[in-house]
């Protein structure tokens, strides 16, 4: 991004990227796409490109991380060196080591950690490309690694952000809206147990805009959702195809 | 930051939550006694300690010249760093920041940024080239929690109580002069912490509460109640109820805590 636009949305209410306020980006999900993982998931949504890999439950290391009474999981959210436009370290940043804190509790109310002493499960997601709500894209592409790995959950947790655009409350901001935008509130969801697991904000808004916000945050999610599920179906229906 | 606490403790505390009662007789919403004192730190330009019950937090704010930030050449740069310091608690260990004390510098950081506490276009000094950084490092000197809420008041009242050092240009080099002036600022965030334990929501919870505490939400508020920045954190969940409740909560608690700081 190299020069500031003048306006974020037009008169009609249309966005920089053609959207309407309430309307996600393209958001296309698949599982199974890494051989030798446990579990995994690729997420393209909008531009941000995300692999999601899950192992285990397996024995920790090292052992002496290892719960008693309950599995630990464990979670790297990495950002390639050339997912975005200036080259990024590859050195885990503060704010590598902030999300990845972030994106593990917002799975975890969704695992039976108490059923699974003495074991870990890793979780590494790598963003190949970033273009804003990389947080969100990424717990939608880790909940489907875990659920791959054949890991019972109590739901999917599915994740994505509202925000603020000059006056108006936008779902699903990318890197321009959250960069040049007045706030930005990633949620992540269990839809069906009605739980938020992640709720983050920066920007200012008021009472009601925050409201607005989270409840558009989560129409976003749970539409989200019915495609990580049609995503884990996929995977099967494949083998099916090749079976008859 | 778990510490060794009984499974009888535990849930003492949780039948007493469910109950409307605390350890410490507390009402659920109820902050524990708030001492600030400002300026104790002579060397630094500015620093604050808060003692939120037995939660003793030292801020100290240092005020340098650097470059800015490319994509904000006219504005100063605004720093948090926080360490848990091993003399605070025998889980707190000396090395590299680990994930809870950059969470907790980052907490710090949204709220104040956010909420432009810092007037930062008055800390340019040459657009692009020269500017003011200010420092603000979080000491963490007892540990009873509510880390998060102690630090960030502790980061604003030194903030408040931080002097920029008097300068001019002469011949395009920055000279500093006699005297100091107060470090300019746009606003005051109160940030309030919620903890969840069972279905009960209870602000400023210490050590012993944070063990059974499944989640937390906290949030900053600005002067006109607006929400600035928010941070869940805990392998816990909110139903979006208990979400509306906490900031309704959080803007009652910041409300009361600004009138009483007179801030």
């Amino acid at each position: 991004m190299n020069e500031k636009p003048d306006k974020l949305i037009d008169k009609k209410g249309i966005r920089l990227d053609g959207r309407k306020a309430d309307e996600l980006r393209q958001v296309k999900l698949q599982v199974g796409v890494l051989p030798n993982a446990d579990g995994s998931a690729y997420v393209e949504h909008g531009k941000n490109k995300i692999l999601a890999a899950a192992f285990g439950p397996r024995e920790m290391h090292p052992k002496h991380l290892a719960q008693a009474d309950r599995m630990v999981l464990r979670c790297r959210y990495h950002m390639a060196p050339f997912s975005v436009p200036e080259r990024k370290s590859p050195a885990p940043s503060r704010r590598e080591v902030e999300l990845s804190k972030v994106i593990r509790e917002s799975l975890e109310p969704a695992l039976f950690l108490e059923l699974y002493p003495r074991t870990g499960v890793d979780l590494f997601i790598e963003v190949l490309q970033a273009d804003g709500g990389t947080r969100c894209a990424s717990i939608t592409a880790a909940a489907l690694a875990i659920a791959d790995a054949g890991v019972p959950m109590r739901d999917l947790v599915v994740a994505c952000a509202a925000g603020k655009v000059e006056d108006t409350v936008v779902l699903d901001l990318y890197d321009a809206e959250d960069k040049l935008g007045v706030a930005d509130v990633p949620v992540a969801y269990m839809p069906s147990l009605n739980a938020v697991t992640l709720l983050q904000m920066d920007g200012i808004l008021t009472p009601d805009e925050f409201q607005k916000a989270v409840e558009m945050a989560m129409v976003g999610c749970k539409k989200i959702y019915e495609m990580q599920k049609e995503a884990l179906k996929t995977k099967y229906m494949v083998v099916k195809e090749v079976e008859e | 930051m778990s510490t060794l606490v009984t499974r009888v403790r535990l849930k003492q505390i949780t039948q007493l939550i469910e109950k409307g009662k605390r350890l410490d007789e507390r009402g659920l919403l109820d902050y524990r006694d708030i001492k600030i004192e400002q300026g104790l730190i002579e060397k630094a330009e500015g620093s604050a300690k808060v003692l939120l019950g037995k939660t003793e937090i030292l801020v100290g704010v240092k005020v340098e010249t650097g470059e800015p930030f490319p994509d904000t050449p006219n504005e100063g740069v605004q720093t948090v760093n926080a360490e848990l310091v091993p003399l605070a608690h025998p889980n707190f260990e000396p090395g590299p920041p680990d994930e809870n004390s950059i969470e907790l510098a980052r907490i710090v950081d949204r709220g104040i940024r956010e909420s432009h506490a810092i007037d930062t276009e008055k800390l340019c000094i040459e657009p692009g080239k020269k500017v003011f950084v200010v420092f603000i490092d979080v000491y963490v000197l007892n540990y009873d929690g509510n880390l998060i809420d102690a630090s960030a008041l502790a980061a604003m009242a030194a903030l408040l109580n931080t002097k920029m050092p008097n300068y001019e240009i002469k011949d395009g080099e920055l000279k500093m002069k006699q005297g100091y002036t107060p470090l300019p600022m746009k606003s005051h965030p109160i940030t309030v912490t919620i903890g969840k334990i069972g279905n009960t929501l209870i602000v400023d919870p210490i050590l012993e509460e944070e063990q059974v505490m499944e989640a937390r939400i906290t949030m900053a508020i600005n002067e006109q109640g607006n929400i600035c920045a928010i941070q869940k954190g805990g392998s816990g969940f909110f139903t979006p109820q208990q979400i509306l409740e906490a900031s309704k909560i959080a803007q009652q608690k910041a409300e009361e805590m600004r009138k009483k700081l007179d801030w």
